[in-house]
């Protein structure tokens, strides 16, 4: 029903640093794949001559063919299943689901069997399907437009979850998704569709399960995914003011988690700030800080905290800016870390 | 609307009747050479001996659960035996006599439903794809599987096995419809065995025949009597030959019957009597092709005691095999969650594993 009408996606200067849209940067990341393996395959719900409903595609089936790069009918879990099934038989497909909540009728497909077909057959089957997922809200989409649902795929042992927060990671990443042999969840933060950087784009950087320090710092560790990136490097510049030296982690991989990364900074800080789009209840975050917990125990000045949507039905448009996480709720967050007792 | 073409038969097309004589409906089914026929009534020989010795290993508990295919030993065979070497099947939990015809090992098709892994064969040494047990989802992989081989020019066809019941998810319509779109080289074979566990297919569909379904996805369908191996064979080689040849996919219904119950822990006596499994008792697909070869002079005594004595044989080595553990290794657990373990999987692996060597100690010392 949405038509999300964003600039074609034009070719990315890839030597010297030029800036780039994230939405072309997951544009040229697709052509790079295609162009680099004959297996990979291209399809969804008005990718080809269309380009997507956010113009991913942008290109693509005039350029490589829609032997390569094609539409389907409108039907999620025949997407998803024709993938394992294309899978299985050689080919790398690289599947769209329109938008986040659409992607439901899939849940069966790949938590059942994308998931599981690998660990079913001993090892046999791989199957190096990636499902590309926009996801979030911010963009003013109406019911079913904006969800957050990392923690239903990150919640199923035999994914691989990841979400990029910048664009020239989000080149980097699909690059990663598409090559790795395991089933990749690939959210994409569609209110960062838009958002700029000055990068060259290169397939080659951390590997695709590890999390990236975005800024450095020593008293808090802050972290975050996806659309909650560039919030959290927003926040961080903030409490300069304040005098909180706040270090950002883009966890990049949701699943597996790279717990190394994460205790080696939380350890280091002492404290950590979890931010999600996502309802709190039962949500990601409360993993991280389970975790965390677990690993840094004896280095935490302070209780994790959590900054996250509101445990409600993603609202409306007019009313979702008071569900969102925002920078003076990540500031308000930090405020609480127990600074009067010591540490920093 | 083109229609031509997409309309089932009004009554399933038959080339041996039940009383083992010449079908009066054969529709423009080719009837199948000697040999295929001698074939198929050993391999339905075999595969209901196999069948009534996992059903008695599940009631020993030595499997964890059988789902018996017996009634269904036409389908089974046929649709096996009219692939091509370089086909695949996507059976389901019910389809281990199609697999075992297929030329997989006894053992290694009961692995599943022992609960020594959840697929004991490799799928890709004979294209048998794992036993699907959720409905209708194997549907999808089938044309996805049978598309990659026309996007990558292999001729390769996939039949998918799925039961009355399974028509009614979702899956299954979405498959139907990417099938007839793509042209996707797919046989799909519903075996209607009148029952889904306990509901008829009256609380299961309004359609005039699960057949007639194809006309809505622009499938050219075939209604058969899915107790006639010989129909069931030509139906599914038709199907297999229209796929290959570019015609794309063919709606097969074989109209069939579950004889023993949904599985071992189900109890078929709350939901039909037992006049109605009487009267498909003789309706028996074996019985009927033994009739009919042996008034052609194809089967004698001989050779069915020979067959008899084969079909033993392949009883015992299944007891046998079935009667010594497989081993299960428990650090193998986190092998094949993804290509490589985690840190985290080897983390648990080795808790597990240190476990275990902990409660092996304390055995080993009790006194």
């Amino acid at each position: 029903m949405t038509t999300v009408m964003i600039p074609p996606a034009g070719n990315t200067a890839r030597q010297a640093p030029a800036p780039v849209t994230m939405a072309a940067a997951l544009n040229q990341a697709l052509a790079d794949s295609l162009a680099a393996d004959d297996r990979v395959v291209v399809f969804g719900e008005d990718v080809g001559t269309l380009g997507g409903v956010f113009r991913i595609t942008d290109g693509l089936a005039g350029k490589f063919g829609e032997h390569r790069v094609f539409d389907t009918p409108i039907a999620e879990s025949g997407i998803v299943g024709t993938a394992i099934g294309m899978a299985m038989n050689g080919l790398v497909p690289v599947v769209e689901m329109q938008f986040d909540a659409f992607a439901y009728p899939a849940f069966e497909q790949v938590t059942s069997h994308l998931a599981k077909l690998r660990n079913r057959t001993r090892g046999r089957v791989a199957l190096p399907v990636v499902i590309r997922v926009p996801f979030g809200g911010g963009i003013g989409g109406v019911e079913h437009h904006s969800d957050s649902s990392e923690a239903y795929y990150t919640h199923t042992p035999g994914l691989r979850v990841v979400t990029p927060g910048t664009p020239a990671d989000a080149y980097l990443l699909l690059r990663e998704a598409i090559r790795c042999p395991d089933p990749v969840v690939f959210l994409e933060p569609k209110r960062r569709y838009w958002s700029k950087e000055t990068a060259v784009l290169t397939p080659e950087g951390p590997p695709i399960d590890r999390a990236v320090v975005r800024r450095a710092g020593s008293d808090v560790t802050l972290i975050a995914y996806g659309g909650m990136v560039a919030t959290a490097l927003e926040a961080a510049e903030a409490a300069v003011e304040e005098d909180w030296d706040v270090e950002v982690i883009d966890l990049r991989s949701l699943s597996p988690f790279d717990d190394q990364t994460l205790t080696e900074s939380v350890s280091r800080t002492g404290r950590a700030v979890i931010v999600h789009e996502a309802a709190g209840f039962a949500g990601y975050g409360a993993e991280i800080a389970a975790r965390l917990t677990e690993q840094c125990f004896h280095y935490l000045e302070a209780p994790i905290l959590r900054v996250t949507g509101f445990d409600i039905p993603y609202p409306p448009p007019k009313l979702e800016q008071f569900h969102l996480p925002n920078t003076d709720r990540i500031l308000d967050a930090i405020a609480r870390l127990q600074w009067e007792d010591g540490g920093a | 609307m083109e229609t031509h073409g997409l309309l089932p038969s009004a009554a399933p097309l038959q080339l041996i009747d039940p009383a083992g004589q010449p079908g009066r409906n054969p529709g423009e089914l080719t009837f199948p050479e000697p040999d295929v026929l001698v074939g198929l009534h050993r391999r339905m020989v075999l595969g209901r001996r196999f069948d009534a010795q996992a059903t008695v290993l599940a009631k020993q508990g030595r499997l964890a659960v059988y789902p018996s295919s017996r009634g269904q030993d036409a389908c089974q065979v046929g649709a096996a035996l009219a692939l091509r070497d370089q086909d695949w099947l996507f059976p389901t939990y019910r389809d281990s006599v199609a697999i075992l015809t297929r030329g997989v090992d006894a053992a290694e098709t009961l692995a599943l439903l022992r609960g020594d892994w959840h697929c004991g064969y490799d799928p890709y040494e004979h294209r048998v794809a794992p036993q699907c047990t959720p409905l209708a989802t194997n549907t999808l992989h089938a044309v996805g599987l049978a598309h990659a081989a026309t996007l990558q020019a292999k001729d390769q066809v996939a039949l998918v096995l799925l039961g009355d019941g399974a028509t009614s998810e979702g899956d299954a319509h979405e498959a139907l419809n990417f099938a007839a779109l793509w042209k996707a080289p797919v046989v799909f074979l519903v075996q209607n065995n009148g029952y889904a566990i306990s509901v008829p297919l009256a609380k299961q569909s309004a359609a005039p025949t699960l057949a007639a379904k194809g006309i809505g996805y622009g499938i050219p369908p075939l209604l058969i009597d899915g107790n006639d191996a010989a129909a069931v064979y030509a139906a599914a080689r038709a199907g297999v030959e229209r796929a290959a040849t570019g015609g794309g996919p063919t709606l097969i219904e074989a109209i069939t019957y579950r004889v023993e119950a949904h599985t071992n822990a189900d109890d078929a006596t709350r939901y039909r009597d037992d006049d109605e499994v009487r009267g498909w008792l003789g309706r028996d697909p074996i019985a009927r092709l033994d009739a009919y070869l042996r008034a052609q002079r194809l089967l004698d005594d001989e050779a069915a005691s020979r067959l008899a004595a084969e079909a033993e044989q392949l009883a015992a080595d299944v007891r046998d095999r079935m009667s010594t553990e497989a081993g299960a290794d428990p650090g193998e657990l986190f092998e094949h969650v993804y290509a490589r373990p985690t840190a985290a999987l080897e983390l648990q692996r080795a808790a597990l594993l240190a476990e275990l060597e902990e409660l092996q100690e304390l055995e080993e010392s009790a006194p």
